[in-house]
Formats: C-alpha cells, structure tokens, sequence
C-alpha cells in the first residue's frame, strides 16, 4: 500500500475520459454532481456525449435505459443515496427487468461522505442493488481497481452498479496487479483471522494488518470488490484456513457485505463471522476519518476487534 | 403493409379491439378499459405512420414506440400481433405462465416491442433516450411515446418533459390517450392533471389536440408532427376508456377487469356489428 491517496470518484472521473477516447458509444449522464463525481472531465473532454438532466435521478436512470437500446453504453451517475435510493424503481423496472447496458456509477458511497451527514451517506445501497436480477454489484477499493473497473464493465453486457466514495484512500495495488469480476484479491496468507473488506474499508483492513504484525498476530485481508457475483471460494477457503472472519464495510450490516458472506457460510460452510459496519443506524455529519472510527470500521477498531 | 384509406384502417382497428377482448377474456384478467381507448392510434401509428419491419423487429433504423400506460398491453400486443410480428394466435395466450405475452411488456421476449414498461410514468424517459440516441447517430428514425392521463401524474413525466425540451427532441412525439378515467374515478377528481395541453406547452413542446378516435385526425396530427423541427411534439387525444364496447364507455370499473362470457360474445357482437 502506497502513501499515496486518491477518491475512488476522482479515479472514475480520470477512467472515464480515457474509455471515452477508445469507445465512442460511451456516454455520461449526471445529476447536476458533475464536479462532485467527477464526470465533468469526461464532459469537458467529449460535450456531445455528456448530459446534465438536472436534479432528477429518475429520469437520469430512464434515459440511460432507452440510450441503450439503441447500443449506446450510458454511465450514469449521480451520489449513491439518490442512484439507488430514489431511484431504485427505475433501476429495478426500466434497467435491470430489461436486461439493459446501463453503467451506474455511484459516488459519496457509506458514512465517509462526512460533513453532509444523514441524508446524503448512503448504508443500504449494496442490499439494495445486489438483490436484483441480472445485476453485477461492483465496490471498489483502490485507484488501480476503481480504473480496471471503469473500463471492464463496458465489456459486459448488462447493467452494473459500482461504488465509489468521496474520501481519498491510499493507493493499494500497483499497476501490474490483475482483476477479475468475481475474483476477490487475498492480501497475506496470515491465519490468525481474515478481514473481509470491500471499498474504503479494505486500506483500513491493511493498515490493521500491519498494526496487528506488530503483536505478531498474522492476519490476511480479503478485498471484496465484486459484492456480485460474490467469491463463494474465496470465503470457504479463508473459513478452513483461518481461526476467525471478521467483515468490515462502510455500510450497514444488514443486507451488505456481512450479510452476504453469511449467506455463502451457512449454506457452504457454517462459521462464525463478525460483522463491522453500521448497526442499523444512519450517519450523521464528522469528518470521514471521525465517522470511520466513531462507527468503528476504521483500522484501530478492527484491532481491537481481533484481539479481544 | 401500409394503409392509407380510412376504411381499411377502421377495419383493422376492429380487428384489433377483437383481439384485445380476446386476450383478456381468454387470460380472465388484463385491461380492457385503457387497451380499447388506445386502440385507434396504435393503429393508425403501425398500419399507416411508422417504418417498422416485422421480419426485422430489432432493425437498428426503424421507428420505435414505448408503451408507457404498459397495463394496455393488450392493445400493443394485438396490434404488434395483426402487423405480424408474431401469430395471432399467440394472443389467447396472454397472461399464461407459459406465455411471452406478459402482463406487461416485456422487450426481451415479445417481438416488436422497444421498452419494456409497467411501473408508470417511467416510459417518456427512455423514448427521450432513443431520441437523442438518433440524434447522436444522425439517423432519421422517430420515437413515439404513448402516456395515459392518469399516468402523467407521476412525477418523473415532468422531470422527462423537461428533457424532451432541453435537447429540442423534434424526432420524439408524446400522445396523450386522454381518456379521463383512471382506477380511483375521473382523472380531474383523483388528482388533476388539467390542463393538459397547456402544461405539456409550458415545458417546451408543439401542441395537437385531436379526437383519439377519428382516423383522418390521427393521420393528420401525426404527418404535422412530423415536420416540426426544434422541438419535440405532444399529441393530446381526447378518447373514451373502452371505446367500442357499449358497456365498457366511459366506465372506470372496467380498467382492470375481464368479461364474462356473455358480455364478451356481446363485445364481439357490437364490433361486428358496426363492421360495414
């Protein structure tokens, strides 16, 4: 992991301009948050193929459908908690029945949202999303990820959710590192417990790695960023091959990462898991790093958690 | 297969509604109501305006229509059905769980259709996205969106009317099957969308108000629509829920239910009767 720190968002926004210039049947639509999601550069970039509709989510999700009838690849994007929170309908009916190649890029993703508080931290978009046919949920960690991601999604056909978030975290993997939709990356073969993490969590799960070294407690750390289809194998694997599992994200526990690898263990492999996230409960305005620690998801908490 | 004369566009108009009641009398549910007041500008649009291929439903240069009342279903697919898109005879199994007649829409399966639609108000929104998607390609298609009244009364109609505006979409053309029944009651007494005309003009687009059941007024509007350039077109069509049918006029109670076997032989009755 580098000292090095970049938004997942400010990732997407750079991502986009370079798919632009390969693809010409990709467009962007925003929700008047183009310099917040950072789709404003694909927009400076390519104006003809970038459309502002205004604050109405619905629409915004509606017109990316019927663009993609007609072979266009629409990344729509818009803040998390009115991507999938107001306009779940449209995503549900419109998007995802249909089957259509509609790319939804959601940014201010979980309680590392910050100062804006309640209304705007998005905890329940992954239960939300990851629950309708024909989906693939997408949560990404890293710089490096976030631009393989932005990238890959244009090759599959079908609709695609992927979380993004406004903080800076450090940049985890180099540019060498392979992805695979569906394939979580294992950091570590420690056996004393495996985190799994997915989005901005999975720095804080490294960082607690190495604080937990320190003790001489060998941990590996899970980045879940496929939440579907989920790594069945990888969960099993870590389930035999290590004492504890603990799921770390910055969402609510109901429904989102914790909830799924319960799913995959009880039917494949019944274990026990510890579940850190937000306890069904909404945010509320701090700072980033405030709110990962006062929610207990930060690298410090999940330490304590494993020592206890 | 296009028709230009007003008999023989009655004449399929017939035909249609025929199927319509058969499809839910035979599926003992469905919409007859909205389906019948639809009727004639389905047909008037798929005989004689648009450039549709049904050996080729997904050919990329056609026409495109959403459906976004979807629950008139029935109306589409017997339209769609008599065009040839798919047989006849696939009509009496709408609703079936063996069927890709759905009880709405679904583009996946049925042959013909371009959105899949159902949860309303939502259809305006992708025909905005086709249309601009032919402006982006240079194409010369056009996109037809068919809304219910009632419909309009969803709130992202409006959020859609201000896009069809913004991006001068003169290759879309909204109708209105302004029947003035929804399940509740009258439109005007569940909640008002009136005046229809007006508001649809405030946001941007050419108004044309007409008769929904006068053929040559149908054909009319839509060759004046046609040649609009800049802006998009909404077509306001005064019409009556479950027009040709005696005892469905006008009824709000027959929204969303099938006949019985005598009131469908007498439907069937009344539309052969009237036939010349």
């Amino acid at each position: 992991m580098k000292n090095e720190t970049k938004a997942t968002r400010q990732s997407y926004g750079e991502a986009l301009v370079e798919l632009g210039k390969k693809n010409k049947n990709i467009v962007v639509l925003d929700a008047d948050l183009s310099g917040a999601t950072k789709t404003d550069l694909f927009a400076k970039e390519f104006p003809d193929r970038f459309f502002d509709m205004g604050i109405s989510e619905q629409d915004l999700m509606g017109t990316s459908a019927g663009l993609s009838t007609c072979g266009k690849i629409p990344y729509a994007s818009t803040f998390a908690v009115f991507a999938a929170g107001r306009a779940y309908d449209q995503i549900r009916n419109s998007i995802c029945y249909p089957k259509l190649n509609v790319k939804i890029c959601a940014t201010h993703a979980g309680v590392t949202v910050g100062e804006d508080g309640a209304t705007h931290q998005m905890l329940e978009d992954l239960a939300l999303m990851r629950n309708l046919p024909n989906m693939t949920v997408l949560s990404t960690s890293d710089d490096t990820q976030t631009k393989w991601a932005v990238e890959e999604i244009s090759k599959i056909h079908g609709p695609v959710y992927l979380r993004l978030a406004r903080l800076a975290t450090p940049i985890i993997y180099d540019e060498n590192q392979e992805f695979k939709i569906g394939k979580a990356i294992q950091i570590g073969e420690g056996t004393d417990a495996t985190v799994f993490a997915t989005g901005v969590t999975v720095s804080e799960a490294i960082k607690a790695k190495e604080m937990l070294k320190e003790e001489g407690i060998d941990i590996r750390v899970v980045d879940m960023h496929t939440i579907k289809p989920i790594d069945k194998e990888i969960i099993v694997k870590c389930a035999k091959e290590t004492k504890r599992l603990i799921s770390v994200e910055d969402h609510s526990i109901i429904g989102g990462l914790g909830s799924q690898i319960a799913e995959v263990l009880v039917e494949e492999y019944p274990t026990k898991l510890e579940r850190l996230g937000i306890k069904d409960t909404f945010g509320k305005s701090g700072k980033a790093n405030e709110l990962l620690e006062y929610f207990k998801i930060d690298a410090k908490s999940i330490v304590e958690n494993i020592k206890k | 297969m296009k028709i230009s004369d007003n008999n023989e566009l009655q004449e399929k108009a017939k035909i249609i509604r025929e199927g319509i009641l058969e499809e839910v009398y035979t599926a003992k549910s469905g919409h007859p109501g909205g389906s019948l007041s639809v009727a004639d500008i389905l047909t008037v649009l798929y005989f004689y305006e648009m450039n549709v291929d049904e050996k080729n439903p997904k050919w990329e240069d056609r026409d495109r229509l959403v459906l976004s009342k979807g629950h008139a279903s029935p109306a589409l697919y017997s339209t769609l059905a008599n065009r040839g898109f798919f047989p006849v005879e696939d009509l009496k199994t709408f609703r079936n769980i063996n069927s890709n007649l759905q009880g709405h829409p679904d583009m996946k399966n049925v042959p013909g259709v371009d959105m899949t639609t159902g949860s309303l108000g939502q259809g305006l929104s992708a025909a905005n996205g086709m249309a601009i998607a032919g402006k982006l390609d240079n194409k010369n298609y056009r996109v037809y969106c068919i809304l219910g009244d009632g419909e309009i009364q969803e709130g992202q109609i409006w959020e859609a009317a201000m896009t069809s505006s913004k991006y001068k979409l003169d290759n879309l053309c909204v109708i209105v099957d302004n029947n003035n029944l929804q399940i509740d009651g009258k439109i005007s007494d569940v909640m008002s969308p009136y005046p229809i005309d007006n508001k649809f003009k405030e946001f941007g687009f050419k108004i044309i108000c007409i008769d929904g059941h006068n053929i040559q007024e149908i054909k009319d509007a839509l060759d004046v629509a046609k040649n609009i350039k800049g802006q998009p077109v909404c077509i306001v069509a005064k019409t009556i829920k479950g027009k040709g049918v005696s005892y469905m006029e006008n009824q709000a109670s027959w929204h969303g239910k099938a006949p019985s076997e005598d009131e469908y032989n007498q439907a069937i009755l009344e539309l052969g009767g009237a036939k010349q």
